[in-house]
């Protein structure tokens, strides 16, 4: 009795976790113009739409600058951070590292909320750049978290060793520190572009002319229910999940 | 109380790996039995079998004369201590030794003064409103065994308890264990991979490999006759000679055929056991004994070992008149 | 120069990078914002003071306190429901399925977390509008005669928040689960006690402090989020993030938008020293 509903529960489970993907994915090939039932008919009309919007293919491309961009810098940064954290005792370190941690309580709208009234402020324009300002005051906490967590003895003594074969500093973080933490700078990397690439309320309060797909697919909803928005959503989950399956494979298969 | 224990024709396949075949053993209520082995042998297999947390492939076992076939955990008459000791963090000492009694039902003051008693068997008297996480390791472990015990159990497993504890601790919870064991009467299962362990507590040792059973009895037994030549180098050093027609390769042995087994410790000035002149090569303090290599002069291929008193440090090169009072010959 | 203090000041220059951009972008316009929460607008000029105007506008006006109780409503429901939702979810993936199987139940169970936030929300308008799939569904079975009125009413936010906080939840509350050491379950069955009390006097008291750390995650996310609401909310009742957005838009009125977030902080905070208390749970 108990495993029937076991079974039950997680069938149930999988079925609402996928319901609006699959209406998503199902109504996206709608042969009408609602992608509500009932279902027309097959076709492909909206994809082509779609893949040939210049806006929204402009948009995809921010997003991806933006993304990694941003990823690089909040990685360059917290990683640094986190390796000077880890290897001196400087006073007040726990307070840093309360300092470099804390936007991530923050919700992102008041952080975009606060950016935008420095910038109106300080007469800078947005665009996307100030928008990737944002997404790494939103990932660098993230990286610096996982970077710092995964520093360890096994990878302390080896710069140590490195730095009495006669290293200098930057060798050491090159040739050592970076290659040994290889998998969680990974996950950091990949983490933070994931978050960045969704990210919609900093994107959408911080740019202006340019902008990134979340924010394009949200006008895109204001001009109402349409198939077109099925196929991009759907192009961004099969993306997705592309990518996820495929780091699943490579980068994670890594560990022992 | 406590139950004799049964375990007949046993085996345990995990795919095509093959942990324990076909073993048997029979162990007497109230005995001290220790399960030794390298890692890798089946012992802690066979201990989680008698305890329920698995199912043979083949074979039954037996506690007090009932098959435990299909027969849980919390259903049998067992109870174990493991090796992380899986105290409950957030219970006081006196919630997690009286668990046990709670799932049977007992009465909260009754329980909890039962539960008082038991960590005052293992030395922790009056801590029981105390928290797992401020005891040392070696108090964890004794507050795993008072838990065990507290619900009476026929018999007690216990896996590697005392690796996490340092040597001088882990002596003295052996010689705790002992007493009591004693005490209490309860049929005692311990596995462990130190030789040393297992003859400071067992009353019986049985000396596991690859899955079989390769040698059991009493630890002065195991050690001075043992039947195999695994059991032989695992309960401790051993010289290694072949005899063949009466002849090793330093002469002549009253002896048959076979491999000649000596321990370091046996190889004396004097014996009935003739090896004759041997050089020294090397020798070391080792405090309670002095650790010597010897080639035998007519038998330059062969290395002896040799434990010779503290008070003798000999030089390298010089020779000595050895032989051996105890020894053992497995034949093929 | 000594050693030590070399260290140091190289410890210091790798550190300066990430805390002054963290100063520079995050603190800085924290600070701004709160000063500009004192101060208030004359036609389309912001002029500095300090004016707790904002604030007890905040506290008298109607609609401004509906909001903030509207989205304090929401965001408990949502956080009860999805915990209570997610909490067997993972169980099941951490107990009952096999080890093989596991990482791949688990992927599915969060799969949809890789649509896109906003598509997904929108996905949820598809399925619970008037012409959606569920109303569909109910009328093709004869269950109802009308079209439901789901979408664009508070039941549909809850039910987008519950649909991501779900996955979330599950994802957090599994890497908890399976932390834990298999021998506690196997010492308290090995003493007698049953599957149910091994799960609540073991299983769930351990895993107490990670489940809040999970409701925390979930409040904190789902009272701060706009998007949700506003696709799926209806615009009669407001969460605090839309009424933060609306002074955004034409009106421009940033010392209330300030004035409003701050609030929202407050809650927030608020309810971090809430579950601290549980947070602290002796752990070994």
């Amino acid at each position: 009795m108990m495993r029937v509903l076991t079974w039950a529960y997680l069938a149930a489970a999988y079925a609402f976790v996928f319901l609006p993907v699959a209406v998503l994915v199902a109504f996206s090939f709608q042969d009408g113009r609602l992608p509500v039932p009932p279902f027309k008919g097959v076709t492909l009309d909206w994809y082509a739409k779609v893949l040939g919007n210049d806006d929204l293919v402009a948009a995809l491309l921010n997003s991806l600058l933006v993304a990694v961009v941003s990823s690089v810098i909040a990685l360059l940064l917290g990683f640094l951070a986190a390796h000077a954290l880890a290897r001196v005792r400087l006073p007040r370190s726990a307070l840093m590292r309360g300092v470099l941690i804390a936007p991530m309580t923050v919700s992102y709208l008041i952080i975009a909320l606060g950016l935008l009234s420095l910038f109106n402020m300080t007469g800078v324009r947005l665009s996307l750049w100030t928008a990737g300002i944002g997404h790494v005051v939103i990932n660098l906490p993230l990286c610096f978290a996982i970077t710092y967590a995964a520093m360890g003895d096994h990878q302390r003594n080896a710069e140590r060793a490195a730095r009495d074969l006669g290293a200098p500093e930057w060798k050491v973080l090159t040739l050592i520190s970076a290659p040994m933490l290889s998998a969680p700078l990974a996950a950091a990397f990949f983490l933070s572009v994931t978050f960045s690439w969704d990210e919609f309320i900093i994107a959408f309060l911080l740019t202006r002319f340019d902008v990134t797909l979340p924010v394009e697919i949200w006008s895109m909803l204001k001009s109402g229910l349409s198939p077109a928005t099925n196929a991009v959503g759907s192009l961004v989950f099969l993306v997705s999940v592309t990518l996820v399956i495929l780091l699943e494979l490579t980068v994670f298969r890594k560990r022992p | 109380m406590t139950a004799a224990v049964r375990i007949a024709d046993v085996s345990q396949r995990y795919g095509a790996a093959l942990a324990l075949d076909r073993v048997s053993l029979e162990i007497e209520a109230g005995e001290f039995v220790v399960l030794l082995g390298p890692s890798g042998c089946g012992k802690t297999t066979l201990l989680n079998i008698i305890g329920g947390f698995a199912e043979p492939t083949e074979g039954t076992v037996l506690i007090g004369g009932r098959d435990m076939a299909g027969v849980a955990p919390k259903d049998r008459p067992t109870t174990t201590v493991f090796q992380d000791y899986a105290l409950f963090p957030h219970m006081s000492l006196r919630d997690n030794v009286a668990f046990g009694l709670r799932m049977r039902g007992v009465h909260r003051a009754s329980r909890a003064s039962k539960a008082d008693e038991m960590l005052a068997l293992v030395g922790l008297e009056g801590r029981g409103d105390r928290r797992p996480h401020e005891l040392s390791g070696g108090q964890r472990q004794r507050v795993a065994l008072a838990r065990a015990l507290a619900v009476e159990p026929d018999v007690l497993l216990l896996d590697e308890p005392l690796g996490a504890l340092d040597l001088k601790l882990r002596r003295q919870m052996q010689d705790e264990l002992k007493a009591i064991q004693r005490r209490v009467g309860t049929t005692f299962v311990h596995v462990t991979h130190d030789q040393e362990e297992a003859m400071a507590i067992a009353d019986r040792i049985v000396v596991m490999n690859a899955g079989r059973i390769e040698h059991h009895g009493p630890p002065r037994e195991v050690y001075l006759y043992p039947k195999t030549l695994f059991t032989a180098s695992f309960m401790g050093e051993v010289n290694r000679i072949p005899v063949q027609g009466g002849r090793a390769p330093f002469g002549p042995v009253p002896v048959p055929d076979g491999t000649l087994l000596i321990r370091p410790e046996a190889i004396r000035p004097t014996g009935s056991l003739h090896i004759g002149l041997c050089k020294v090569e090397d020798a070391a303090f080792f405090g309670t004994h002095v650790r010597a290599h010897v080639t035998p002069v007519t038998a330059q291929d062969l290395t002896l070992v040799v434990h010779l008193p503290q008070s003798q440090l000999p030089e390298a090169g010089a020779v000595m008149d050895l032989g051996a009072e105890t020894y053992v010959v497995l034949t093929k | 120069m000594s050693l030590a203090s070399r260290e140091r000041r190289l410890a210091w220059a790798l550190l300066a990078p990430a805390l002054l951009w963290t100063a520079a972008f995050f603190l800085l316009p924290f600070v701004a914002m709160i000063a500009l929460s004192f101060a208030h607008m004359e036609g389309r000029e912001v002029v500095q003071g300090f004016d707790p105007d904002n604030y007890s506008r905040i506290l008298t006006d109607p609609v401004i306190r509906g909001a903030l109780w509207n989205s304090l409503q929401i965001t408990v429901v949502v956080t009860v429901i999805s915990v209570l939702l997610a909490y067997p979810l993972a169980a099941i993936i951490a107990f009952r399925v096999p080890a093989r199987w596991q990482r791949l139940a688990l992927l599915m169970a969060v799969l949809p977390f890789w649509t896109s936030y906003v598509v997904r929300s929108y996905s949820w308008l598809l399925v619970l509008g008037q012409n959606g799939v569920v109303n569909k569904a109910l009328l093709g079975l004869g269950v109802i005669a009308e079209p439901l009125e789901i979408a664009s009413t508070r039941a549909a936010t809850v039910i987008g928040f519950v649909h991501f906080f779900v996955m979330l939840l599950t994802l957090t509350i599994y890497a908890n689960l399976i932390q834990l050491s298999p021998n506690y379950s196997r010492a308290a069955q090995d003493l007698g006690a049953s599957r149910w009390q091994t799960f609540t006097l073991v299983i769930l008291p351990l895993t107490l402090p990670g489940v809040v750390t999970g409701a925390f995650l979930t409040f904190v996310l789902c009272i701060g989020d706009y998007i949700t609401p506003q696709i799926l909310g209806g615009n009669t009742e407001l969460t605090l993030p839309q009424l933060i957005m609306l002074q955004l838009g034409r009106s421009g009125n940033f010392p209330l938008a300030s004035a409003l977030s701050v609030v929202l902080m407050a809650v927030v905070t608020l309810a971090y020293f809430l579950s601290i208390r549980w947070l602290r749970l002796d752990r070994v």
